[in-house]
């Protein structure tokens, strides 16, 4: 109900903000919509919280030479609206929109949702289809990652002590791929039981390339690389989406067994391939 | 250690020093002697602490008061314009879309930017729209009535 | 004198918009957690973390250290406060003595170990944080057939058995009918334990005030006298000096008739810290502590004819009480004995109840109490035997219900049905789902693979709480009217409405029998030292019951009024025209407003009369009412994923005349989510070791707006007898109806799998295994 006490930065530069945060144990605050819960319930207790809500810069979404930033404090209310991503990387507008609800789409941030790594959360999914990277920050360094090594467990990721995600860097899109964010809502949390991003080009009617990006189903969201190789190669939906989740260990909880989730996974996979299919020109 | 805020209220712009910690609502139910926002969870999952912050629905239960210095807030105190209710808080009332009313406040709120993003919604729409806010009472009907009602007048 | 003008149309019956809404749509409703007080503490609990424990150490400096607390109390402080009480009374019952803080052991995830009092909200739960509690952990129990089952721990070490009582109910000779029968079908159903969620968590504010010996109590209660009159006694404040009041109250459903031990521990710290203090439950304090409703395990048997005659039912009802027994824990599943027959003319019935003990919160009264669980289990039982039989299900219900000229109908179980006639909704409601196409495109369907079904429920239920022998609170309800001398009239009532609309539909009442203007009509409530006396909402008895006193009570001043207009006009040939009295005759008449000064000023009094317009009427109704209806389901189920998806819901529901068809409706809306919860996605659920794995809006599934569907709701009028307004009451009704439609029809669905029956909530996997195995489960 009740945070503990913090001592509170509102850094006013980016610059300010990495100082801060390299001094030691400093939890930064985006959106707030998944560290203050914690706080409130006091499963997190920081002792001193840098609010990137102040620093400018860091909301931005920009295209140039087919390539889209977006900043990391960038709600996902705005990534949902931006005609930019709705026409150029329509996917992430998509999966935006299904997060939450519009309360908390206006709060949460991209990159508070990628660097606090729920496995069930939806942007996963269509940074790995999107064959997206992550650029992380810190006083002294400047690095990107892919994010397919960016995500590696439940709630970890690859960014480092003094790091902030700054920017989500994505390909856009020519306008002839087409693409489709299934997704399962728990009944009761909203967050993903499962959900499948699919993006799928066509070549003389057969299907030329495949990117399929599951979250919810396992400790961290996954690319379906067989999948993607057997609708590449020919092979029909059916027999792609059944090697879905192979190797990994699925989730279960009281909403749906590891079973039930696998299965899950690769229906909803098999939704979103054929959505995305009709969808492709 | 207390800091000092500013934030517009309603029209009104007011300072306090407060802890960091202090969560909005009860910024502005204790501090401000607010009554509209109301909480109803801890898990920022309910809604009822529904309040506009520069004018988009926030849930004020998940978000510190010192996060919204220098920033304009809305509670449903402040919807009414001269005394005159807002479309929606009459299509509320005509539709009787509310019972117990703990939720009301929360969900005019959410439907006001509903309405704001999308002028003329589909049932699914406003359903859809109002997700993040329960009501236990109405089953939601009545409040789906209200919103078409409130967005057909705005149309007229 | 002035011709008066007769006010054209009146109000009962109208679609009219709340009263009580302005303040509501604007925010300046007062909640309890919205009152202030110089002074005021705020109180934070420290609840246990285990369900069965023993307390080891306690170490209260931590928190009494630190700045701005004021006062922490354990359990041994409170140890000679009385128990929290029960006032349900069942032969041999086993009360266990429920004290506000533990003593030396918890019995419940959530118990109250400790309360923190503190300046602020922060320090008190900072505070409350920093009291160290060692326990000893012991073996728990959370289910109730293991509790019951041989070996099992002893939640009341004194009571081995964890059985807190056993009742047993029979009419006519269940078991020749059983041997006459031609079938006998029998089912194990559930009824999942619910946390009842209102969306304005608990809340006291307790205001001792030593000079004068008195205390305010503000409590978000659905029965602020009951409250009073029990805490009077509890703690020996004599009632004239303990004002409670409810004010705006954020919905109950049941779970806020209770007395608590958190009404009482507030109570107790305000005496002691000669403060105001207030406790707001947190929603995980919500979960936990206040009280459940359901938690049935039913073993039906039903017997019948070849030709679908219903002759004998048996009914095991194993009821999971918690830790402790709340207010009406024990009566609860008595109710479902009562309304077992549901509207079957069965003449033979047996049934036992067994109370069962378990670590975790008590169960009580959540919308419908007993009757859901019977309706459900009856609904359930009449298709299984239809699918036995090879029957229409419709068709079976319609044979075995009572016609309409065979009431009022007595029941096996001793009730005595007011009026209905049952066939009706379910006729309306089949017609307008289009019941004889629906059938045809499910046999079309399934020969390509699609589910869909069909499902019905013709329910009744016991309303109007009811007669006082046969309603543990008390069971009449009382209202006064005053006639002001300008004429405005304000109404007290003893019903302490939190939602339901009373502030409106009294209001129309009252407008019609007095022909005055609506504004000028306010109804006030909920406050001990503002209204004479009264039972509370709940058991849908606010209309029928608080309705009927308040109309009782317009009649006592209509005849005055009569009274005075008589002798303003010097003739005994009056009449009354609304409020207005008018001498035919000569057509001279006085009007109402002129009636009410001149009772406060007489000039000159009617023989025998007293000046004042004030009536007070307390009203015991001789019988409950038992509105009806019928409720069809038609549901899709997705056969890759085990989804449901609810095509059509219609309700056909009669309880009896409509004041407000607007209100009534949002009742019927407002049910049907919280039975759709129960048959979809609500449950409780314990672990083995007590722990509430469904303790948070996050894992808990609440129907939420793009949950629901579109209902179509309409009515068909049966006027109850037993009140002369004819209302049944409807508060429970759409609960009562849905549960079973909605099992029923998904059922239906998978019928053509072998699938016979489905315990609730219908969970997509629970559905999908089902079809994987080919209907065997
Ligand atoms: C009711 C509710 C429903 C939700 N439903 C969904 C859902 O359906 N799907 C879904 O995907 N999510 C859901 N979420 C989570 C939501 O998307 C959050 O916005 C997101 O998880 C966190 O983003 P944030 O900006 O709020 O981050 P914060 O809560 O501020 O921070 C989260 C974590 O990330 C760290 N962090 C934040 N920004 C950065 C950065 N730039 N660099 C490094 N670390 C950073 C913080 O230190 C913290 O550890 C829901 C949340 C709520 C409250
Ligand atoms: S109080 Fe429930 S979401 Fe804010
Ligand atoms: S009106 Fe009671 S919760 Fe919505």
């Amino acid at each position: 109900m009740i945070p503990q006490e913090f001592e509170y930065s509102a850094p006013g530069t980016l610059q300010e903000a990495l100082q801060l945060i390299a001094g030691g144990e400093r939890k930064v605050l985006a959106g707030g919509m998944s560290l203050i819960p914690m706080m409130k319930l006091r499963l997190a207790a920081p002792e001193h919280v840098v609010d990137l809500g102040r620093v400018p810069g860091l909301n931005y979404i920009t295209e140039s030479g087919g390539t889209i930033r977006i900043g990391a404090t960038t709600t996902h209310h705005e990534i949902e609206m931006a005609p930019l991503v709705r026409g150029r990387c329509p996917l992430l507008a998509e999966a935006a929109s299904r997060i939450g609800d519009i309360q908390v789409r206006n709060r949460g941030t991209i990159g508070g949702s990628i660097a606090h790594a729920d496995p069930a959360a939806d942007y996963p999914a269509s940074l790995l289809a999107l064959e997206g990277q992550v650029r992380l920050v810190s006083a002294n360094s400047d690095r990107t990652v892919a994010a397919s090594d960016f995500f590696l467990d439940p709630f970890t990721t690859a960014i480092e002590p003094g790091e902030i995600v700054s920017e989500i860097v994505l390909p856009a899109e020519e306008g002839s791929e087409g693409y489709r964010y299934e997704k399962l809502a728990h009944p009761a949390s909203g967050f993903a039981v499962v959900g499948v991003a699919a993006r799928i080009k066509k070549t003389g009617g057969k299907i030329s390339f495949a990117r399929i990006g599951v979250t919810g189903m396992a400790a961290h969201a996954f690319r379906a690389l067989n999948a993607e190789k057997l609708l590449e190669g020919g092979a029909t939906i059916d027999e792609a989406v059944a090697t879905i989740g192979e190797g990994e260990e699925a989730n279960s909880d009281l909403y749906a067994s590891a079973d039930y989730r696998q299965h899950l996974a690769r229906v909803h996979a098999r939704r979103a391939i054929s959505v995305a299919l009709t969808r492709a020109t | 250690m207390k800091q000092k805020i500013s934030i517009t209220i309603n029209g009104k712009l007011r300072s306090d020093e407060v802890e960091p910690r202090l969560l909005l609502i009860h910024y502005l139910r204790e501090v401000v002697g607010l009554t509209g926002p109301h909480i109803g969870c801890e898990t920022s999952t309910c809604g009822a602490c529904t309040v506009m912050l520069d004018g988009k629905a926030i849930k004020s239960c998940t978000i510190f008061a010192i996060q919204a210095s220098g920033r304009e807030v809305l509670t449903i105190e402040g919807l009414a314009v001269n005394g005159h209710l807002d479309p929606l808080q009459e299509a509320f009332w005509n539709e009787h879309a509310l019972q117990c009313g703990f939720c009301t406040p929360g969900m005019i709120l959410t439907a006001k930017q509903l309405l704001q993003d999308n002028p003329s919604p589909t049932e699914e729409e406003i359903r859809k729209g109002l997700e993040g806010n329960i009501c236990r009472c109405t089953g939601y009907q009545h409040i789906v009535n209200a919103v078409k009602s409130a967005a057909a007048k705005a149309g007229a | 004198m002035a011709t008066t003008t007769v006010k054209p149309e009146t109000l009962v019956g109208k679609r009219i918009r709340r009263r009580e809404d302005p303040r509501l749509i604007t925010g300046t409703a007062t909640y309890v957690d919205d009152i202030k007080m110089p002074g005021m503490h705020h109180a934070c609990i420290v609840r246990s973390p285990q369900a069965a424990a023993r307390i080891k150490g306690l170490n209260i400096k931590p928190a009494l250290d630190r700045p701005g607390v004021v006062a922490v109390f354990t359990g041994e402080d409170v140890k000679d406060v009385p128990s929290v009480p029960c006032v349900a009374q069942l032969p041999g019952l086993r009360q266990p003595h429920h004290h506000v803080l533990a003593q030396d052991r918890v019995y419940f995830v959530g118990h109250p170990v400790a309360v923190v009092v503190a300046t602020d909200r922060y320090i008190a739960a900072d505070a409350a944080d920093a009291v160290e509690v060692d326990y000893e952990e012991l073996p728990a129990v959370a289910d109730p057939e293991k509790a019951l089952a041989a070996g099992a721990p002893a939640i009341h070490p004194q009571w081995p058995d964890n059985t807190a009582f056993t009742f047993h109910q029979e009419g006519g000779d269940v078991e020749k009918a059983f041997r006459e029968a031609d079938v006998i079908v029998k089912q194990r159903i559930t009824s999942q334990r619910l946390v009842p969620n209102a969306m304005e968590t608990r809340g006291v504010v307790a205001d001792w005030r030593a000079a004068e010996r008195s205390l305010t109590l503000y409590s978000s209660s659905q029965a602020p006298h009951l409250l009073r009159s029990l805490l009077a006694s509890i703690f020996g404040i004599p009632e004239n000096r303990l004002r409670v009041v409810a004010p705006e109250v954020g919905g109950g459903f049941g779970s806020k008739i209770d007395i608590y031990a958190e009404d009482m521990l507030m109570t107790f710290v305000s005496q002691r810290i000669n403060k105001p203090v207030k406790w707001v439950e947190s929603r995980r304090e919500n979960f936990l502590c206040t009280i459940h409703g359901r938690g049935h395990v039913d073993y039906y048997e039903l017997a019948a004819k070849r030709d679908g005659t219903m002759l004998g039912l048996k009914l095991k009802i194993i009821q999971d009480l918690g830790a402790y027994l709340q207010l009406l824990t024990p009566a609860i599943p008595t109710l479902s004995v009562l309304m077992m027959p549901g509207l079957y003319k069965f003449k033979n019935i047996s049934a036992d109840v067994i109370g069962a003990f378990t670590n975790c919160v008590p169960t009580d009264a959540y919308r419908g109490a007993g009757r859901p669980e019977a309706t459900h289990g009856i609904e359930r039982m009449v298709d299984i035997l239809a699918a036995e039989l090879k029957m229409d299900p419709a068709e079976l219900r319609l044979k075995n219900f009572p016609a309409p000229d065979e009431f009022p109908f007595a029941t096996a179980t001793g009730l005595a049905y007011d009026s209905g006639n049952y066939a009706l909704p379910l006729k309306t409601a089949l017609d307008e789902v289009g019941y004889a196409d629906l059938r045809r495109e499910q046999k079309q369907g399934r020969e390509q693979g699609k589910l869909l079904g069909i499902g019905m429920s013709a329910y009744g239920e016991i309303c109007a709480f009811g007669p006082t022998p046969a309603t543990p609170t008390g069971g009449w309800e009382s209202a006064t009217v005053k006639i002001e001398p300008s004429g405005k009239v304000t109404i007290m009532t003893g019903a302490s409405p939190h939602g339901q609309g009373e502030e409106t539909t009294f209001a129309q009442i009252a407008a019609d029998e007095l022909g005055v203007d609506i504004d000028d009509v306010v109804v006030l409530h909920g406050d001990t030292s503002l209204v004479q006396y009264g039972i509370g909402t709940f058991g849908s008895r606010g209309t029928a019951i608080g309705g009927t006193a308040l109309y009782y009570a317009l009649q006592e001043l209509k005849s005055k009024i009569k009274k005075f207009g008589a002798t303003l006009l010097e003739s005994d040939e009056v009449s009354l025209v609304g409020g207005s009295v008018v001498h035919e005759a000569s057509g001279k008449s006085v009007s109402f407003s002129k009636i009410a000064a001149e009772a406060y000023r007489p000039m000159k009094l009617p023989p025998n009369t007293q000046p004042g317009l004030v009536a007070t009427h307390f009203w015991e109704p001789p019988n409950f009412t038992f509105p009806f209806g019928a409720h069809v389901v038609v549901t899709e189920v997705d056969r890759d994923t085990g989804q449901i998806a609810i095509r059509r819901y219609v309700a056909v529901d009669d309880c009896g005349k409509l004041i407000n068809p607007l209100i009534v409706s949002g009742q019927v809306h407002g049910g049907v989510a919280q039975g759709l919860g129960q048959a979809l996605w609500e449950q409780a659920v314990y672990d083995d070791n007590g722990q509430l794995l469904t303790g948070e809006f996050t894992d808990y599934a609440i129907p939420r707006a793009h949950m629901m569907p579109w209902i179509e709701s309409s009515h068909t009028e049966t006027p109850s007898p037993v009140n002369p307004l004819g209302v049944k009451g409807v508060g429970e009704a759409g609960t009562i109806g849905c549960s079973p439609a909605v099992v029923n029809s998904v059922v239906d669905a998978l019928s053509h799998l072998g699938v016979r029956h489905l315990d609730m909530p219908l969970t997509p996997e629970k559905i999908w295994k089902l079809i994987q195995a080919g209907g065997r489960a």
